[in-house]
């Protein structure tokens, strides 16, 4: 099921007319313990199975390392760890969603890695929520909103507040101090 | 037609400064001596280009300047002026004038016009004191004697071309449609002259016409038809009702003499060569794509060695992909005199005003370095330079009291070595005093008083920061301030830079560089189940380490001795905090390795081999990471990080002090 | 439509002159020096030369001789450029063979009218 939709989300992230139709947009989603998420089907590059990476030492322990894709080095967040979460053994349903991140620096490449790919959404602009303040104790800068899709509560990542360099900058700074 | 010639400013910006360095490289050998025509030709040249093209596109101001430049120049090339020191001096200021007026404009920038002004102001007066009107430009088309005003209701034209016009490319019959578009023509033609058939002549003329041409029309408009042509044919051009002012005419005049036509030929300058503009990017995808090319095939080579055609077909490739990879490297590739054509210039200004005498001998300028290494090494060989001609060269005066010639000499060499460029700044100056860099070294706490310091080590304390910034000793030791970033500057590049003095003799300064940022050789090493790559430029041997040679100084951690020397280990399974086969550091091996002008043993668990690898920068995607200065990918497509030397020993030295801290 | 010739040393005067006669339609081939220009002049037949009068290797004035002396040049316009300081190089250009000279410094419009009156 998950490389079926998998197959489907690269198609649709290849033509990048159909992320976006009328009123709505599409959303690739992924599962992260228990938990469905959801980033633009545009910023989506590629989906992979997990293989080893190698470790960038001096770096904070969510970044699992670099992978080579086609002769560019990609740097590897495993999201569980991201988002503190429970760690588990990878498995071969474990994925790597390749996506593109914008900062005032240009465009870079980033991967996840998600427990499975779920479905490729379509999200009316109407269905999408406001993220309800959890105060200080979680961060929801990175959350643009939540979808409730067939039942399932769905948050959408706003993957350039999630990756961009200053955040990766801070983190590493503060776990040095 | 509108035409947007701003799309080519560009161009025009590239080579006018090109052209501006000709001049100045051709101005400062004529400084030295020689008023070879050929080189004033090429200044007159790259003057005059300029001058068309700032015309053409608009920079009136630079194109008013470079007309009087070009003015005393064409009265040098053809000598009617001397060639004065002064006058080249002016004219290297003009250098800098248009230089400044051309930046300015393309980078929007303000100017300094009263410098200019000034300058310009003083083009003139020498202008001035040349015989008047030797050549004062003539604008425009000179029919000055000819009543351009004046109308008729038609006019008279009788026209014989000389028999060679066809030759010139003026037809007749084009001037005819010319005048055709001015009014109603009648064409009457004389063929008296025509010669019987065996002795005609097909590509000569000798047809005569008398043409009479209707209309309220300008005599300027009929002349101007004619304009090519004037000193080629006999024209008269009367006007039909009004008195006749034939007299007027600009009468059969034999053509202009042509025994002032000199073709200049040959003797191009060495510097041009054939080449095309190609965007830095497109080069670097394309060397991108090469080294992706060398991975894919050495990856296929270690799958493919069961079958003994594919094999050979294999190694073909790769005999194939590494020339191709060599290849397109020599793209980014300039040569070295990019940096080295300005020190004739700046050794010309710094003796003037310092009043010595100094020679520059330049050799190996057309050694070739990656771009990036040519524009970051530029700042540290002026600073380089600059130290010998302040500290190094003594006043003349001194120089015959030493017994050596008046003229000091700075040499600027490059050369390959091993993989590697060199770039040697010798002087044949004072030379460094050691006892004073030690004394003061030894005052300023950066060495024991009892420590025994060979000669070698004593000179390389002027790259430690607490000593060379220092301003009196830089006066006393004879080189300048900031040898410490000069040092720093090169290793970001991969490179080193090495000093050797003799009192009384002279100083020699070694900066030894990659030849490229793109690749690098590298060491593969082993530390638990990672490998990384140090640089091989920075390795100084490996050894295995005997009980014995172990030593704990307190305050600096764990050294060990090699030849009489205490060198710091630096366990890299710490600082990368990996796992370790060998955490016994006589188990393992230690890579003695460079920088900052110190060695520093790091400790791994083994050496693999040694290759060329394509650097990839970690920061495309990610950012940079202390100790680690890129990464590369391997045959079997994984990546292995590159070790920044440098930047791992400043990492150890912090960790140590913080270590220090807590115990403290 | 005529297959035109232009030589320059200047890449922008060259990028220049070759943009605007393409624009009218014209088939432009560019030489920097005049060496150049002759090797292509032999290698094809252009309908019309417009050449700078100072270059490297071969100036403008050697340029014209040397192809007024190939017999398929004999009668082709040749057009020097040349500023208006030098009213001797217009001489020169004259009796090198020239046809006409354009000064400089030109607009795309002069550089078109003025061949135009030269391209039959």
């Amino acid at each position: 099921m998950a490389t079926a939709a998998s197959t489907e989300a690269m198609q649709l992230g290849q033509d990048g007319t159909l992320g976006q139709d009328d009123d709505g947009v599409q959303f690739l989603s992924f599962i992260l313990a228990d938990e469905y998420y959801g980033i633009d089907i545009l910023r989506v590059q590629e989906i992979k199975g997990w293989t080893p990476v190698t470790r960038v030492p001096q770096t904070p322990e969510h970044m699992k390392g670099v992978l080579n894709l086609r002769g560019t080095v990609v740097p590897i967040i495993d999201m569980r760890m991201r988002f503190s979460l429970e760690e588990v053994e990878y498995t071969p349903l474990t994925v790597v969603i390749v996506m593109t991140v914008k900062s005032d620096s240009g465009e870079r490449l980033v991967g996840i890695v998600v427990d499975a790919v779920s479905d490729v959404l379509n999200v009316g602009k109407d269905d999408i929520k406001p993220t309800p303040d959890f105060g200080d104790t979680v961060s929801t800068d990175f959350i643009n909103g939540l979808a409730s899709v067939d039942d399932k509560m769905v948050m959408l990542l706003d993957a350039d507040k999630l990756f961009n360099v200053e955040e990766l900058a801070t983190e590493e700074t503060l776990e040095q101090e | 037609m509108a035409i947007d010639i701003s799309q080519f400013l560009q161009t025009f910006y590239e080579e006018s400064f090109e052209g501006l360095d000709i001049m100045e490289s051709g101005l400062l050998s004529l400084d030295s001596g020689s008023a070879d025509s050929e080189v004033i030709n090429d200044i007159f040249r790259a003057a005059h280009s300029i001058k068309g093209g700032s015309g053409t596109f608009g920079l009136n101001a630079v194109a008013n300047f470079t007309h009087i430049l070009e003015s005393l120049l064409d009265e040098m090339r053809d000598g009617r002026r001397q060639v004065t020191k002064e006058g080249v001096n002016l004219l290297l200021e003009s250098v800098d004038c248009l230089r400044e007026m051309l930046t300015a404009a393309k980078e929007n920038q303000e100017l300094d016009t009263q410098r200019i002004a000034d300058v310009h102001g003083r083009l003139e007066a020498m202008w001035g004191k040349s015989e008047e009107g030797a050549s004062t430009p003539v604008t425009a088309t000179d029919n000055s004697n000819t009543s351009t005003g004046q109308n008729a209701d038609g006019w008279t034209i009788k026209f014989s071309p000389f028999p060679y016009i066809l030759k010139t490319g003026n037809e007749p019959a084009r001037m005819f449609k010319e005048l055709r578009e001015l009014g109603e023509l009648t064409v009457a033609v004389n063929t008296d002259k025509v010669p019987d058939f065996p002795e005609l002549d097909p590509d000569e003329c000798f047809l005569a016409w008398t043409l009479t041409l209707d209309g309220n029309i300008e005599r300027a408009a009929i002349e101007d038809v004619f304009s090519w042509i004037e000193e080629d044919c006999d024209l008269e051009i009367t006007p039909i009702v009004s008195r006749s002012e034939s007299d007027n005419q600009p009468a059969a005049n034999t053509p202009a003499a042509t025994g002032a036509a000199t073709a200049r030929t040959g003797g191009s300058s060495s510097s041009e060569s054939a080449s095309i503009r190609v965007g830095i990017d497109k080069v670097d995808s394309v060397i991108n794509l090469v080294g992706e090319l060398v991975i894919t095939q050495s990856m296929l080579s270690t799958t493919g060695s069961a079958y003994p055609m594919l094999q050979a077909g294999l190694a073909q490739l790769e005999r194939n992909t590494r020339e191709l990879q060599e290849q397109v490297m020599r793209m980014r590739m300039l040569p070295v005199s990019f940096v080295f054509n300005r020190f004739p210039r700046l050794v010309h200004d710094i003796s003037e005003k310092l009043g010595k005498k100094i020679e520059l001998k330049m050799s190996g300028e057309q050694t070739e370095l990656d771009k990036t290494v040519i524009e970051k090494v530029t700042d540290p060989l002026v600073h380089l330079i600059r130290n010998s001609l302040d500290h190094g060269i003594e006043m003349p005066e001194d120089r015959l009291a030493a017994g050596k010639p008046e003229t000091g000499t700075v040499w600027l060499d490059a050369y390959h070595k091993g993989g590697n460029i060199i770039i040697e700044v010798r002087d044949d100056g004072k030379g460094i005093d050691k006892a004073v860099i030690l004394e003061k070294a030894i005052e300023r706490g950066l060495v024991d008083a009892n420590t025994h310091l060979e000669d070698n080590q004593i000179l390389d304390l002027i790259f430690q920061p607490g000593l060379s910034t220092a301003k009196e000793v830089s006066d006393l030791s004879g080189r300048g301030v900031g040898m410490d970033v000069v040092r720093r500057n090169m290793e970001s590049l991969g490179g080193n830079v090495e000093i050797r003095s003799t009192m009384g003799e002279g100083s020699t300064l070694t900066v030894r560089l990659p030849l490229t940022l793109a690749i690098l050789d590298g060491q593969t090493i082993e530390v638990g189940n990672e490998n990384y790559i140090v640089p091989l430029i920075s390795i100084i041997e490996s050894t295995q380490i005997k009980p014995e040679m172990l030593n704990y100084v307190a305050g600096k951690g764990e050294t060990f001795m090699l030849r009489d020397e205490y060198i710091p280990v630096i366990r890299l399974h710490e600082i990368f905090e990996s796992k370790p086969r060998h955490t016994d550091i006589t188990k393992g091996l230690l890579v003695v390795v460079e920088a900052e002008g110190k060695k520093t043993g790091l400790f791994v668990d083994d050496l693999l081999g040694q290759q060329q690898v394509v650097i990839k920068s970690l920061e495309t995607n990610y950012k940079k990471v202390d100790g680690v200065s890129g990464a590369t990918i391997l045959g079997d497509g994984s990546i292995a990080l590159i070790l920044d030397v440098p930047g791992l020993v400043r990492l150890s030295q912090e960790n140590r002090t913080d270590r220090l801290k807590l115990s403290a | 439509m005529s297959t035109i010739l232009a030589v320059d040393d200047s890449a922008s005067m060259r990028q220049m002159i070759a943009h605007t006669l393409k624009g009218a339609g014209h088939d432009v081939t560019e030489a920097g020096d005049g060496e150049e220009a002759l090797g292509k002049a032999k290698s094809a037949q252009f309908d019309l030369v417009v050449t700078d009068i100072n270059m490297p290797k071969m100036d403008g004035i050697a340029l014209i001789k040397e192809l007024r002396a190939m017999g398929n040049y004999k009668g082709t316009p040749i057009l020097t450029l040349t500023t208006e300081a030098s009213a001797d190089k217009k001489a020169e250009g004259k009796a090198a063979g020239a046809t006409g000279w354009i000064v400089k410094p030109f607009d795309p419009d002069t550089l078109l009218s003025t061949i135009g009156k030269v391209l039959k």
